[in-house]
């Protein structure tokens, strides 16, 4: 399906990804593109490479490539800093999120936003021009405005550091989005306003990659594309009926896959 | 004695403690900074020859053409100071001090009377310049009013004419000694008496200079007081001595900025103030100490032994001291507040940083003596480096003081595995009708952390930064505004590097 033709370039290419920490070898050729207005879920057991994978793309310190490429807008990112990542149009969405005492909601926010504007050459937002955005995007999570006033996640809920996750998106305007697991721990409820919430940000120019176990975000965003990994590998591709085939079979018959290669 | 109701906190914040360290090289590149004060001013000075024994205790009065009870009050700290044997408990390493190596008294040599400031050495003016506190008329500092002290001397002060229009005094102690010795004979030693500790006796016999200020009765001083400390002298100790007085119903903001140039020696700088507040009035003593700290390998920087007090003599008085420690190479320092008037109120706000091997020893003593007197302690310590890191201080509610509260706080920040934070609080009370509350945390940076604010587009040193400050926050808030952005920006730098 990837290989038919696209009009535009894609904004994520990987190519034959490996990657280790601690001489662990975790990543074991992945490769992987995503062009623009495509919505990619990867499903696969616990350990099987996908939040390294995320973390990989977004510069974690703590892993190393050892070979291939992860190429963003067509230029090879392998050596940027995950700041200079995040300010040109790439998100990660945490599992669990962190928490930073003594740092304002707020004033994160604002610095991150407006780190992301100055790549983009706009102009830097102040405090009082900011609380008029973030008012505005707050209403796309749901989130009431005290959110603001609290130190970074600290004594956030499960569910609030999720839709604070999905604000940070919304305010960044990212190219491409790798949520991972942003559906864990969440209620219906919660589910719901953050799956709409990260519809109205995506669009025609930008890319999104979900990272679940769970076929619900599925059913309130629908994939064009679901990959099953397993031990650092993409081992099959498929359209959305593939995660639904997932729910009913379970992941045991990866872990054939894994012993048969 | 009676059992007050004490509670003890100890928590460790998030568990953050036993989480992944942060990425060792990165942080110690981030904490490494050059020191930007570390220039020497070449003046012609005039120097008395090393070393200490009485008749260099008499040269130093003699020089200041000092009366006779301030030679007496000299003779007799020195007398004291030399049956006293220097303080090992803070448990500080350091080289021996012989105090017969130091100078006592250097000053930059320029004409006898200045009558106005355009006559002070341009090179005196130039330093202060390069230091960001301009002297001159057309460019000094338009809210603050500055007292600047090069070595043993006071070379400056500015807006002393309108000042004196609200009836305020504010003029190196030098000058208070001959033109308001009444007040000096007076309050000199009733805070800090000379025999209180071996380097507040040291100060007492040798003291050069310092600020003396007056708020008179009603009068809420119209702007900032502050003093700058400027050693420049590598051989030199500098001794100042700094005497605040607010009567009654009056109140003063006050500032202390120090820096001195980088010397591979250590230089001493034992340092007493006192502060005095009568009914109703208050003062607000503010530091940002910033020393030469002394290279990577722990050579050079300044021994900053200080003794700094308040004493809320009148009812309903208040004392508040807020410090940001950043300098030195020892820092000794514990201000303090006598709460002698009922409901008398002090406080305690202090943010101290180190990095590379310097050690702090640094806490404040609340002595509650009268009835309902009120003190609170916040204190942020940060370690980063293989520095030390130490709280300490005494809360003590003494029989008289029914009804009276005691607040703490002590929270340590950790960066790398290197660096050590301690806290020593002591609790004494002889009242059962009184409250003490201490709080403490430790924490880590972690690197998640800084993964996070990265992964947001925030740079890792700005990253490091925004934590530090956000942990400081507490205590920033305390401080005047000039001089919370200054600290803002003196954490930046200190752990400001050179990353990537």
């Amino acid at each position: 399906m990837q290989s038919q033709m696209k009009e535009s370039d894609p904004i994520l290419k990987i190519e034959n990804l490996f990657a280790s920490t601690d001489n662990l070898t975790i990543l074991k050729g992945v490769s992987l593109t995503v062009y623009p207005g495509e919505i990619h879920a990867i499903m696969g057991r616990n350990g099987c490479g996908k939040s390294t994978l995320s973390k990989i793309i977004a510069g974690h310190p703590s892993y190393n490539i050892t070979n291939g490429d992860i190429k963003f807008s067509g230029e090879n990112i392998n050596s940027l800093e995950p700041e200079e990542r995040s300010q040109s149009g790439i998100f990660l969405g945490f599992q669990y999120p962190i928490e930073i005492p003594g740092v304002s909601n707020l004033e994160f926010l604002r610095v991150s936003t407006n780190a992301r504007r100055k790549y983009l050459k706009k102009e830097e937002l102040d405090t009082f021009d900011f609380e008029e955005l973030v008012k505005e995007k707050l209403e796309l999570v749901k989130m009431d405005h005290a959110f603001l006033s609290r130190s970074v996640n600290q004594g956030f809920s499960g569910g609030e550091k999720k839709r604070n996750e999905i604000l940070q998106m919304a305010l960044l305007e990212p190219k491409i989005a790798i949520l991972d697991e942003t559906d864990s721990g969440l209620d219906i409820d919660a589910l719901r306003i953050v799956a709409s919430g990260i519809k109205k940000i995506s669009n025609a120019q930008t890319g999104i990659i979900l990272i679940t176990h769970y076929q619900r975000l599925l059913d309130e965003i629908e994939p064009d594309y679901v990959h099953v990994m397993a031990d650092g590998q993409i081992i099959k591709t498929g359209g959305s009926d593939l995660a639904l085939e997932l729910e009913k079979k379970g992941y045991e018959w990866t872990d054939n896959f894994v012993k048969e290669t | 004695m009676g059992v007050s109701l004490v509670k003890v906190y100890k928590a460790n914040c998030n568990g953050l403690f036993l989480e992944n360290m942060v990425n060792e090289n990165l942080v110690k590149d981030v904490v490494k900074e050059p020191y930007k004060y570390g220039f020497v001013t070449d003046i012609e000075t005039e120097k008395i020859s090393k070393g200490l024994n009485e008749d260099i205790v008499r040269l130093i009065s003699q020089k200041k053409e000092e009366p006779k009870y301030l030679l007496d009050f000299r003779l007799k700290a020195f007398k004291k100071w030399q049956k006293m044997d220097e303080p090992d408990w803070a448990g500080l390493g350091y080289k021996q001090i012989d105090y017969q190596d130091i100078i006592y008294y250097s000053a930059p040599k320029q004409k006898e009377k200045i009558s106005s400031l355009d006559e002070v050495d341009p090179k005196l003016l130039e330093t202060f310049d390069k230091l960001g506190i301009p002297l001159t008329e057309q460019k000094k500092l338009t809210n603050v009013a500055v007292d600047a002290v090069f070595d043993s001397v006071s070379i400056a002060t500015t807006f002393r004419e309108e000042l004196a229009k609200h009836g305020v005094i504010f003029c190196s102690i030098s000058e208070a000694v001959k033109n308001h010795s009444d007040l000096i004979e007076k309050y000199l030693g009733t805070v800090v008496p000379a025999s209180d500790n071996y380097f507040a006796a040291l100060n007492s016999a040798v003291f050069s200079d310092g600020s003396f200020v007056y708020i008179p009765k009603g009068v809420t001083c119209p702007m900032d007081l502050s003093s700058y400390f400027r050693i420049n002298s590598g051989d030199t100790g500098q001794f100042e001595r700094t005497l605040i007085i607010a009567e009654e119903s009056s109140s003063v903001s006050y500032l202390e900025g120090c820096t001195a140039p980088m010397f591979d020696t250590n230089t001493l700088h034992a340092a007493v103030v006192e502060l005095i507040a009568l009914d109703d009035a208050s003062i607000k003593y503010s530091t940002v100490q910033n020393w030469y700290a002394g290279d990577e390998e722990g050579v050079g920087g300044i021994f900053n032994f200080v003794t700094k007090r308040g004493k809320c003599l009148g009812k309903r008085s208040k004392i508040s001291w807020s410090q940001v420690e950043t300098g030195s190479s020892i820092t000794w320092k514990y201000p303090s507040c006598l709460l002698l008037g009922e409901e008398s109120v002090g406080e305690f706000y202090s943010v101290a940083l180190t990095n590379n091997l310097q050690q702090a020893d640094t806490g404040t003593k609340m002595i509650h003596i009268g009835p309902k007197t009120k003190s609170t302690i916040v204190s942020k310590g940060i370690s980063a480096g293989n520095s030390i890191n130490s709280y300490r201080g005494l809360v003590k509610m003494g029989r008289k003081a029914a009804g009276s509260r005691n607040y703490s706080q002590c929270d340590s920040m950790l960066i790398g595995d290197q660096a050590s934070a301690n806290t020593f609080p002591y609790i004494k009370s002889q009242q059962p009708n009184s409250e003490i509350e201490h709080e403490a945390s430790t924490c880590r940076i972690s690197e998640d952390q800084l993964f996070y604010l990265q992964s947001r587009g925030i740079e890792f040193e700005e990253a490091v930064s925004m934590m530090v400050s956000g942990f400081c926050r507490d205590v920033f808030n305390q401080l005047p505004m000039e001089f919370a952005s200054e600290a803002d920006k003196l954490l930046a730098l200190k752990l400001e590097g050179s990353v990537g």
